[in-house]
C-alpha cells in the first residue's frame, strides 16, 4: 500500500509496482502455461496421441494426420478395430466457440426517416458488435472394424438448428491395398487445403472464397467445393502417403438430401505428390478438377414450384455444365513456417450466368422453361483466383495465420453484346485474414484455443448502384472441444 | 503526459505480459542444458541432430515416451504394451547382436515401420531428415550411447531356395530350440510358458502368434525373421539363438514359420503337400541332435 500514493487524478503507481505486477503476472502465466501442449479428442483419446501429432494446429492436419485420415482413421498398428478399445470408449467429440465479434459492412442501403415517416434511403456503413456463439458440432468417427470406418457429424447453426454435415462409411484397404478405398455418403471433398479444418472463424475469413465463389447474378450454387457433398468416392495413397488420389461422383445438389434437384451429377478428382526435401520438410504439389452439370429448369405444379413428393425434394431438369480446376501446393520451410497455395480457373454455363440454376435458395428467380432463350450477348462467365495461406508455427501451442485470396473475373455473363454489358471487374473479390491461435495446454483428452482474428473483404461493384463493398470483422473467442 | 503514463503503467505492463504470454509459454526442459543434446545420428548420408528434433519429439512422441524419454508420458497408465524407456538404451529391433546397441538405421527403420500391436504408429511420412534427428534425440536420453558403440550388424547369408527338406528341418529346429514352449506347437502363442512371460521390467508380455496373420514387430520380410532369431528381442524373453543354431538352420526355421502363417505362400503350399504335423514336445530329439 505504501507504494500507492493518492493524487488528484486517481491512484498513482510507482515504477516498482509496475515491475512487480508484471513479474507476478508473468510468473502466473508461465506456470499456468507450462502444461503440455493437444484435436478430435475422440481420436486422441483412442490412440493416446496429442492433438499436435495429427494437427499442425488444431483443427488443421499435418502430414501425419493426413495419413491417419487417408488410412480411414487408422494408425494401421493392428489395434484400430474397436474390439481393442475399452468397451466404455465412445468416440464422440463436441466443439463450440463462444466469441465476441465486431462486423462492419460498408455501402448498405438503409431507409431514412423524417418526422417518423419514411423519407428515402441512404448508403451507409453498418457496424454491429457483441458476444455471440458459433454453431455446435458433434463429431463421431472412427472404425467399426478393422478397415471399416465411419464419420457422422450432426452440426447446428448458432440457434441450435441441426443438420447432417457429414455422414459417411468407408471401406478401407480393399484387396489389401492402400490404393483402393471407397467412401459413400455425405463428405468433404478431398481438398488438400481443407475448409472443414480451417484455422479461421469469421464469416468471410472462416471459409475459402475460392471454394464458394459465385459470380455476381450467377445461379450456380452447385460448384461449391467447400460444401460437403453427397456421393461416392474412390481414393488411395501410397504406403507413406506421398502419392494420393481421389475420384468422386457426386449428386449436383450441394449436399442437400431428399434427392433434391433431380438427376444431375458432378465429378471431382484430385491428385497430389509429396517430396522429401530434407531439412525443409515434406513439399506437396497437386491438382484438382470439378466438372459437372446442374439443373436450370424447375418443375412446377399448378403454376407453383413442385416441392417434392414421396420423400423427394424439388425436381429439376435442363442440366447445364460448370467446371472448376486448379493447382495446390503445400510448402514447408523448416519446422516453423509453411505456405499453402491454391489456384482456380472456373467456368459456368451462360445459363447460370444469367441467373438460372438454384431457384430453391432464392439466390435467383429465373426458370428455364420451354422456349426460354438467353438474352443477346450472354456468355459463359469465367474467372481466375488464387489463395495464399502462410502459417508460422511458433510451437504446437501457438500458430500465427495469414491468408490472401483474390478472384478476378475474366469474362462476364453479360458480354459486350449485351444491352447492359457488365463492368469487367464486377464481382471481383480480394480478402485478407490474419490471426493467431494459442492452445494453453495440450493433452490427449481435450482441446482449447484462444482465438483472435481479423478479416477484411473487398468486393467490386456488388453494392447499391454498383458500388464497391468493404466488409470487416474482428473476432475473439474460446474455441474448445472435448 | 508522464503522469498519465505512470498512472497506466501497471495496466500497460499487464497488457504487455498478456500479449507476450503465448511466446513465453514454450517451456524449456532440463534437457536443453543436457550435454548429450549434441548427440548425432548417421543414416546413409544424412546426419541427424538431436537439438533439431526437440519440436518434433514434443509434437509426436512426448505423450507416450514422456519429456524425459522414460516412457512415462501422460498416456503411460492406459497403454499396453507400455512405451519404451529410452533411458535404458535397450531396444527390441536390431540388426546387432544381443546386448549391444542398435545402429542408427535400426532405430530409423523402427520409426518408419512402427510397432504393430502397440500404440507406436508408422512414422513413414516424416522426412528422412526428421527421422534421423529423432533418432539422435532418442539416443540422447541414455548414457549408453556415450560409453558404448553400436554393435556390428550380423551377416545375413543369401536366402536359400525353399525345399520340402528345409521346411521339415525348420520344424526340427522349432522343436530343438523349444520355440513351442512360448509360441505353442502350432505357433498360436499358447505354449506352456506363454502365460508366465514378462519383459525385463516384470510386465506381462505376449508371445507372437504366427497363425493370425499379424506382422512381426521388427519386420515381416524373411530377412527380418532371420534377424529376430539371431539377435533376439532385447528386453523381452525372446533370446538370441546365434550361439545355438547355424545360419542354415535359421533359414530352415524361417521357412517353417512362414508355413504356419495364414497367408498363401510357397512354404505353406509345400507344408500342406507334405502333410506336415506340428511338433510333438514329448518326442525324442531327431537323430544326430
Amino acid at each position: 500500500m505504501g507504494m500507492i500514493k493518492q493524487s488528484r487524478v486517481g491512484p498513482k503507481f510507482s515504477f516498482a509496482t509496475s515491475v512487480v505486477t508484471a513479474a507476478l503476472m508473468l510468473t502466473i502465466l508461465m506456470l499456468s502455461a507450462s502444461q503440455r501442449a493437444n484435436a478430435l479428442p475422440a481420436f486422441a483419446r483412442k490412440y493416446g496421441l496429442r492433438c499436435s501429432a495429427c494437427h499442425e494446429s488444431w483443427p488443421m492436419l499435418n502430414y501425419f494426420g493426413q495419413k491417419f485420415k487417408d488410412n480411414g482413421y487408422q494408425l494401421m498398428n493392428d489395434r484400430d478395430a474397436p474390439i481393442w478399445q475399452n468397451p466404455g470408449y465412445w468416440p464422440v467429440t463436441f466443439r463450440i466457440t463462444p466469441i465476441w465479434h465486431r462486423v462492419s459492412t460498408g455501402k448498405v442501403d438503409i431507409d431514412t426517416y423524417s418526422g417518423g415517416v419514411l423519407s428515402g434511403s441512404a448508403i451507409q456503413r453498418v457496424t454491429s458488435s457483441g458476444f455471440d456463439l458459433s454453431g455446435l458440432d458433434f463429431h463421431t468417427g472412427g472404425t467399426l472394424e478393422k478397415n471399416f470406418s465411419f464419420y457422422v457429424l450432426p452440426s447446428s447453426d448458432p440457434t441450435a438448428s441441426f443438420h447432417f454435415e457429414t455422414v459417411m462409411a468407408r471401406l478401407d484397404n480393399l484387396f489389401g491395398s492402400s490404393w483402393l478405398n471407397v467412401k459413400l455418403g455425405k463428405f468433404e471433398l478431398d481438398n488438400l487445403l481443407s475448409e472443414k479444418r480451417i484455422l479461421t472463424l469469421t464469416a468471410n475469413g472462416g471459409i475459402y472464397q475460392l471454394y464458394h465463389f459465385i459470380p455476381a447474378g450467377d445461379g450456380n450454387i452447385f460448384g461449391q467445393m467447400g460444401d460437403n457433398q453427397l456421393g461416392v468416392e474412390v481414393l488411395g495413397h501410397s504406403y507413406d502417403d506421398r502419392t494420393r488420389y481421389s475420384a468422386a461422383l457426386l449428386s449436383s445438389n450441394d449436399g442437400q438430401v431428399e434427392l433434391s434437384y433431380g438427376n444431375a451429377y458432378t465429378g471431382f478428382v484430385t491428385f497430389s505428390q509429396a517430396f522429401d526435401t530434407g531439412k525443409a520438410g515434406v513439399q506437396r504439389i497437386g491438382a484438382y478438377a470439378m466438372v459437372g452439370e446442374a439443373p436450370t429448369t424447375w418443375l412446377t405444379t399448378g403454376g407453383a414450384l413442385f416441392t417434392g413428393a414421396n420423400g423427394t425434394g424439388p425436381a429439376a431438369i435442363g442440366n447445364k455444365s460448370f467446371s472448376r480446376e486448379g493447382f495446390v501446393g503445400q510448402f514447408y520451410f523448416g519446422q516453423h513456417a509453411d505456405l499453402t497455395v491454391v489456384t482456380q480457373h472456373g467456368q459456368d454455363s451462360a445459363w447460370f450466368g444469367q441467373g438460372y440454376g438454384d431457384l430453391i435458395d432464392g439466390i435467383v428467380t429465373n426458370n428455364n422453361t420451354t422456349g426460354t432463350v438467353l438474352p443477346a450477348g450472354s456468355q459463359a462467365p469465367t474467372w481466375n483466383g488464387v489463395l495464399f495461406e502462410p502459417h508460422y508455427v511458433y510451437s504446437p501451442q501457438l500458430i500465427f495465420i495469414g491468408r490472401y485470396e483474390t478472384i478476378r473475373m475474366s469474362q462476364q455473363a453479360d458480354g459486350p453484346g449485351s444491352a447492359v454489358p457488365s463492368a469487367s471487374n464486377l464481382g471481383n473479390i480480394s480478402t485478407y485474414t490474419i490471426g493467431y491461435r494459442y492452445n494453453p495446454f495440450m493433452t490427449s483428452r481435450a482441446g482449447f484455443a484462444w482465438h483472435n482474428e481479423y478479416n477484411w473483404l473487398h468486393s467490386d461493384g456488388t453494392g447499391p448502384n454498383g458500388a464497391n463493398i468493404n466488409t470487416s470483422e474482428l473476432l475473439l473467442g474460446f474455441d474448445f472441444d472435448f | 503526459m508522464r503522469r498519465t503514463l505512470r498512472k497506466w503503467s501497471p495496466f500497460i505492463a499487464a497488457a504487455a505480459v498478456f500479449a507476450l504470454a503465448p511466446a513465453l509459454s514454450a517451456q524449456l526442459t532440463q534437457y536443453d542444458l543436457e550435454p548429450r543434446s549434441g548427440m548425432e545420428s548417421h543414416i546413409g548420408n544424412i546426419t541427424g541432430h538431436a537439438k533439431d528434433a526437440k519440436a518434433d519429439y514434443r509434437r509426436f512422441c512426448v505423450g507416450c515416451h514422456g519429456e524425459l524419454g522414460d516412457g512415462n508420458g501422460e498416456n503411460f497408465p492406459w497403454l499396453d504394451p507400455k512405451p519404451r524407456d529410452f533411458q535404458l538404451g535397450i531396444f527390441k529391433c536390431r540388426s546387432t547382436p544381443t546386448g549391444t546397441l542398435p545402429t542408427d538405421e535400426d532405430l530409423s527403420n523402427t520409426l518408419a515401420r512402427g510397432l504393430d500391436r502397440s500404440n507406436m504408429p508408422q512414422w513413414s511420412n516424416l522426412t528422412k531428415q526428421q527421422r534421423a534427428d529423432l533418432v539422435a534425440w532418442v539416443k540422447h536420453f541414455s548414457p549408453r550411447w556415450v560409453s558404448e558403440k553400436p554393435g556390428t550388424p550380423i551377416q545375413i547369408p543369401a536366402e536359400p531356395e525353399v525345399t520340402p527338406e528345409r521346411i521339415k528341418a525348420g520344424r526340427d529346429v522349432f522343436a530343438k530350440v523349444q520355440c513351442w514352449k512360448c509360441h505353442g506347437v502350432e505357433g498360436k502363442a499358447d505354449g506352456p510358458s506363454a502365460a508366465t512371460l514378462t519383459d525385463d521390467q516384470g510386465r506381462p508380455i505376449l508371445a507372437f502368434n504366427f497363425t493370425e496373420g499379424a506382422r512381426p514387430k521388427c519386420g515381416s520380410t524373411d530377412q527380418d525373421l532371420y534377424k529376430i532369431f539371431m539377435t533376439g528381442l532385447d528386453g523381452t524373453p525372446m533370446p538370441s539363438f546365434a550361439d545355438n543354431i547355424k545360419p542354415d538352420e535359421a533359414w530352415d526355421l524361417v521357412f517353417y514359420l512362414k508355413a504356419l502363417e495364414p497367408q498363401k505362400s510357397k512354404e505353406k503350399a509345400i507344408a500342406k503337400q507334405l502333410g506336415l504335423k506340428p511338433v510333438d514336445p514329448n518326442a525324442p530329439p531327431p537323430s544326430g541332435q
